[in-house]
């Protein structure tokens, strides 16, 4: 048998892409690192924020060399009705000192950064490649198995022992491969966004940070009638505003994404901290946002699945994480795909080293934990009715209305429920849910 | 300081559209065929494609417009009909380059 082009080839050079790509090279294996776009990163959107904890063995002290905005030391949560708004703010001032938590990040410049550390490992990255489709062979043992990428470079066919998909949300990769069903549109959401320009110091200023302080804010309650979310997030000398919109919810209105970008810029809570930025890109990706539920299988005879493409976000509200869990998949697969070839077996099962790595690590035990956050936080309840009884709450308490005396705090709460169209039965319910998946 | 400016933020979406880099290839990477969309009654591609590619014609139809796609997806995920979108990713090289996102 002829020997293969590759030892292992990455498909998208995205977080998981090139962290599969630093663990299989480092280790000696010949790894090529493909990416579609002309440079990695080019083709990747996400809200703003990386967590790059993950990192901390893989490329000691990245804080120093990453390409960063700016650290997230204020987290707000924002809840907003048409006219309200209910914040809640916290503000760590160890996270602008090592060993940091999460900053912003421009994808174009963060991605590069990390694909730039799998070629100095000694990878071979090829940009502008785009792979169509899946080379199979059959094996005596294990049936069908993957034994390379075709592309659509001229003789573009790469042979090699493992593939690693990170090809993205779509995975073109896993669908072809079977891993993947019909992918279902209510378990993705469309992030939209807007990056505005500012002046460092007004962003200082309206943001109250300073140096490399950063915030991040997600909101809810800012998207009409259509189940999702928004955020505000500082970069160095931009903003980065935009909104999450579940895909079956987005599709059964007639209010289209920049419109609800537009409308929660006019709130009165928002419009004082965007306006005036100068619109110097729009962009949009999508989300995969249903977690556990839609997870393909991520190991098949000579391919593993990781990122985005094995549907590797974490959509659970109050945490909103992604590219922590490209790295960690990316880096898991190619450790398996490192040990499934030692040991000359890269079959499903020889590759099964990559499911106990995720399921005993934050990759799938976070997601286990919080596999029934997305729908509650993306459910009905949660998006429409919620945000009024919480600011319906908070204007009674802070409402002085002498000569009558205040009202106490269980009676606010009786009635403003109420008020907003919540059954005590499904507030019970929902609470119960929180406490299972946050507790 | 920034001045209070009382038209902002409206954009118009081709000013919108221009800040986004694209390298266009000759050839479409989605195609659509309008006469499957010609039954079509919920049209959720229109609303919902973040570039606002998707265009209804007098006559019924769609016309859609490669030129300036974000290649997320969202299209053909929210179509309900069968064959109506031809969906893959442009060539190497092409298609939208973001830089901030």
């Amino acid at each position: 048998m002829p020997e293969n082009d590759f030892d292992v080839v990455v498909v998208g050079a995205g977080p998981a892409g090139s962290c599969a790509a630093i663990e299989a090279a480092r280790s000696g294996l010949r790894t090529l690192l493909l990416e579609r776009g002309p440079f990695p990163g080019s083709k990747n959107m996400y809200g703003g924020v990386v967590y790059p904890r993950i990192l901390d063995d893989l490329i000691p002290e990245w804080w120093n060399e990453a390409p960063l905005q700016r650290w997230v030391t204020r987290r707000s949560t924002m809840v907003l009705t048409d006219t309200q708004a209910l914040t809640v703010d916290f503000r760590n001032e160890a996270w602008a000192a090592p060993p940091y938590n999460g900053a912003t990040a421009h994808r174009p410049e963060f991605d590069r950064w990390l694909a730039d550390h799998a070629v100095a490992a000694g990878a071979t990255l090829l940009c502008d490649t785009t792979v169509t489709g899946l080379l199979r062979g059959e094996a005596r043992r294990s049936g069908r198995v993957v034994t390379g990428v075709r592309t659509d470079r001229p003789d573009g066919d790469v042979t090699a022992s493992v593939v690693i998909a990170c090809d993205g949300v779509n995975s073109f990769i896993a669908k072809e491969a079977g891993l993947y069903g019909t992918p279902n549109p209510k378990d993705f959401t469309l992030g939209v966004k807007e990056t505005l320009a500012l002046p460092r110091q007004v962003i200082d200023q309206r943001f109250g940070v300073r140096d490399l302080e950063g915030v991040d804010i997600e909101i809810i309650g800012c998207t009409g009638g259509i189940n999702g979310g928004g955020f505000v997030y500082t970069n160095l000398e931009s903003i980065a505003v935009g909104v999450v919109l579940k895909l079956t919810s987005l599709a059964a209105q007639t209010t289209r994404p920049e419109e609800i970008i537009a409308r929660m810029k006019r709130h009165a809570a928002i419009a004082p901290l965007v306006e005036g930025g100068e619109l110097v890109e729009y962009s949009a990706h999508l989300i995969p946002e249903a977690g556990l539920r839609m997870m393909p299988e991520m190991t098949g005879n000579g391919l593993l699945i990781a990122g985005d493409a094995a549907a590797l976000c974490l959509a659970a509200g109050i945490w909103l994480e992604g590219v922590n869990f490209a790295m960690g998949s990316g880096r898991y697969a190619g450790q398996t795909a490192v040990e499934a070839i030692a040991a000359g077996d890269v079959s499903q099962r020889g590759l099964r080293g990559y499911a106990s790595r995720l399921s005993d690590t934050f990759v799938l035990r976070d997601h286990r934990k919080l596999r029934r956050a997305p729908e509650l936080v993306l459910g009905d309840r949660v998006q429409h009715l919620y945000p009024s009884m919480i600011t319906g709450m908070a204007e009674r308490m802070f409402r002085v209305d002498n000569p009558s005396p205040k009202p106490g705090l269980r009676r606010i709460f009786r009635e403003e429920r109420k008020r907003a169209g919540v059954s005590r039965r499904a507030l019970l319910r929902d609470s119960r849910d929180a406490f299972r998946s946050f507790g | 300081m920034i001045e209070r400016d009382s038209t902002w933020p409206e954009t118009s979406f081709s000013d919108r559209m221009s800040t986004v880099d694209f390298k266009v290839d000759d050839k479409p990477h989605i195609v659509v065929d309008g006469k499957v969309c010609a039954d079509c009654t919920t049209r959720a591609c229109i609303v919902a494609c973040p570039a606002d590619l998707f265009v209804p014609t007098s006559a019924g139809g769609i016309v859609f417009n490669y030129e300036q796609c974000f290649e997320c997806g969202t299209c053909y995920l929210v179509c309900n009909h069968e064959g109506a979108i031809s969906w893959s990713y442009p060539e190497g090289g092409y298609g939208v380059i973001f830089r901030t996102t």
